[in-house]
């Protein structure tokens, strides 16, 4: 057996609900809370989460390990200590070589340098030395293609997304790092860079190098990695050939809810009250046909006036792609926001395939997010797939077909009928 | 890929201040360089008026405190013509302000490195310090065209200008510390930032010389780490009077700032990317 790359013993992370989240508080309110903490007025409570508790594991070198769940299971925290990021709240990470990120692609790319300088400072974000970079830099521009070779001395702002996203792939996979923590970078570009992407990275495992894979392409994760991990809810559910964890992930699939009840917080200016799933007779309904439609219906209380009220709802599948994400904005005027219970509905027609989504929702403002529940519900939709696995919706369009020219008699003629 | 056989590098929750890691921190100095190469180049190339405004910007000022100071409060210049004598002040202050300003603002600036990527959070705020440099060179530049202009031969120990630069640096690093970790939590710290710096400016010696401070007074006056820069800085160039020993009380506040700076960056280093 070969000797261990990362070691992850009893590790917990806890985050504090309002220092996180980007809720930033202002210096008043860090002294006044000082002082009323002081006064006994008021206790330093805040709401916290355990993004991770107890995981222990082991990854050796060379290894490929998947790392797999749904979101807010403790996935990216995970990445974050692998890579010393954060420190964990108890418990030992422990890596041993060179850890490199390929973590969203571009992050530390500057729009007003242009592609060359973009590597040497994408280069020396990685922790790679000017001449390492020097080096690899015919490889890298190779990588990236033709195109952003031709552009090589432009501003990045003037590339195509795809442009951008192929250079800063380029950049990070020639990093020479032992472990390379990844994170959803296929979730980008197209199905031709997707797959030269991923033979970069299976190619890594060839060069021995270890291998940390987050990612909701389940496919993506059985191909290449050969172990995984299951998060849930922050603990390891599954750990094993990465084949079986992904089946035993999907058959788990998730328990259907058709309604819920928040608990209130009478201190918040927008609360939540229930959500639920409604079939076309108004029961609440947690699996149905396929072709029924259904709708979504939220129920809030407005205790101060917001401006701008805007409310969203959105539903994601098991692969962790949103079929659906529908604002009030997009169809209405923002400007009310008064004080009352509201309750919201949006009808789905049956263009949904087959299978379980997550339905979550969103209350807020332009500005500001104020209510923001990822797994609100869960739906299972029921019935035929009719053998097509991979759409996504399923829309039932009606073909249009007519006949528009007989075969030409000339050409019967060229080809006589066998004659019996 | 070579055998790793390297040491195991541990991630376990740390309590307390830790030791300064000086040495990883230079095997990044290559961050340090490309940071600010990156500010650098995006500020001139986003600018209308390019570099033609680093020149026009002490033109301006000087006129200004020539008008306000000069000839308005009659303001002394210890017998070097008050233009270079004003202008030498601004060019080293708007380093300083600027530097300080930019080092309050860099972890939040760099605030989607500091999330995703692992480097010595000191990066920043250090590599911040450095494009400042441009414009400072400019302006002595611009100094020395001036000083040709009027006649006025530079004192011999000017070189020694650029042991101001770095105490400039240190002055401006030790509070830009403070502030760019309480900015990480704290948003409105840039405003407090901004407030500081200008009345910074008027307890310092920019448009006016230290001899106006009462001798009774020049002591605590010196507690401002500016009043010892710039006192030496025209020493230096223009040979005004040599500062007295109250310039120790300027460098020891300088350390102590850069110190407490460090200490409280630090403390709180670990947090920054789960807060910011």
């Amino acid at each position: 057996m070969a000797e261990a790359a990362i070691q992850i013993e009893d590790v917990s992370k806890r985050y504090l609900l309002g220092e996180h989240h980007g809720a930033h508080g202002t210096l008043s309110d860090a002294f006044g809370g000082s002082v009323r903490r002081l006064l006994g007025r008021e206790p330093a409570h805040l709401p916290e989460i355990w993004s991770l508790r107890d995981v222990s594991f082991e990854v050796e070198t060379g290894q490929a390990l998947g790392v797999i769940g749904r979101n807010g299971a403790g996935k990216s925290t995970l990445l974050k200590l692998v890579t010393h990021i954060t420190e964990p709240t108890s418990g030992v990470v422990r890596t041993r070589g060179r850890v490199g990120s390929l973590l969203e692609v571009g992050t530390g790319f500057h729009p007003e340098l242009t592609g060359r300088e973009n590597v040497y400072l994408n280069g020396a974000i990685l922790g790679m030395r000017r001449s390492e970079v020097a080096q690899r830099f015919d490889e890298i521009a190779e990588f990236a293609g033709p195109q952003v070779r031709r552009f090589l001395e432009t501003p990045v702002k003037r590339y195509s997304s795809g442009m951008y996203l192929r250079l800063a792939f380029a950049v990070a996979a020639h990093l020479d790092a032992d472990i390379m923590a990844v994170d959803e970078v296929l979730a980008v570009g197209d199905a031709e860079f997707q797959r030269k992407c991923l033979g970069k990275m299976s190619s890594f495992e060839r060069e021995g190098r270890t291998i940390v894979f987050v990612s909701h392409d389940l496919s993506a994760v059985a191909k290449l990695c050969p172990t995984a991990v299951w998060l849930d809810a922050g603990r390891i559910r599954g750990y094993g050939p990465s084949r079986e964890v992904v089946d035993d992930y999907v058959a788990a699939g998730i328990t259907p809810t058709a309604e819920r009840e928040f608990s209130d917080r009478p201190d918040a200016p927008v609360a939540a009250r229930s959500a639920a799933v409604r079939s076309a007779a108004g029961n609440a309904v947690a699996s149905l046909a396929r072709d029924e439609p259904f709708t979504l219906e939220l129920r809030f209380v407005v205790r101060e006036r917001v401006a701008d009220l805007d409310f969203a709802v959105f539903m994601e599948n098991l692969r962790g792609v949103r079929v659906l994400d529908e604002a009030w904005s997009e169809t209405a005027v923002l400007e009310r926001g008064a004080p009352g219970e509201y309750v919201a509905r949006i009808s789905v027609p049956p263009v949904l395939v087959v299978g379980d989504y997550v339905v979550g929702f969103w209350v807020g403002s332009a500005y500001d997010t104020l209510i923001y529940e990822e797994e609100a519900l869960r739906l299972r939709l029921e019935g035929d797939a009719k053998g097509r696995r991979n759409r996504i919706v399923q829309l039932g369009l009606a073909w249009e077909v007519e006949r528009v020219a007989e075969p030409r008699p000339s050409a019967r003629r060229a080809e006589p009928l066998p004659r019996p | 890929m070579a055998a790793v056989a390297e040491q195991w590098r541990e991630n376990r929750p740390t309590a307390g201040a830790r030791v300064l890691r000086l040495g990883e921190l230079w095997s990044y100095r290559e961050l340090v360089y490309f940071l600010a190469l990156r500010d650098v180049k995006s500020r001139y190339k986003q600018a209308f008026f390019g570099i033609g405004w680093t020149v026009f910007q002490p033109i301006v000022g000087v006129a200004i405190f020539t008008v306000v100071f000069r000839r308005l409060a009659e303001v002394p210049s210890e017998g070097v013509p008050y233009s270079v004598f004003a202008l030498l002040g601004f060019v080293i202050w708007s380093y300083f302000a600027g530097s300080f300003g930019n080092a309050s603002g860099s972890l939040v600036a760099n605030a989607s490195l500091v999330t995703k990527i692992y480097f010595p959070r000191l990066a920043a705020p250090i590599a911040s310090l450095l494009p400042g440099l441009v414009h400072l060179t400019i302006g002595l530049a611009l100094l020395s065209g001036l000083m040709a202009l009027v006649g006025f031969v530079p004192s011999l120990a000017a070189p020694l200008l650029a042991v101001c630069v770095l105490w400039t640096m240190a002055v401006a690093l030790g509070p830009g510390l403070l502030f760019a970790t309480m900015n990480v939590k704290y948003r409105d710290v840039g405003a407090v930032a901004g407030f500081l710096t200008q009345l910074w400016f008027l307890a310092s010696p920019v448009a006016y010389p230290s001899s106006l401070v009462p001798d009774a007074w020049r002591w605590a006056y010196a507690a401002n780490p500016m009043v010892g820069v710039l006192d030496t800085a025209r020493w230096a160039v223009l040979g005004t009077p040599r500062p007295g020993p109250e310039i120790l009380v300027s460098l020891g506040v300088t350390l102590a700032l850069l110190g407490l700076g460090l200490l409280y960056f630090q403390r709180t280093e670990r947090e920054f990317a789960d807060v910011i």
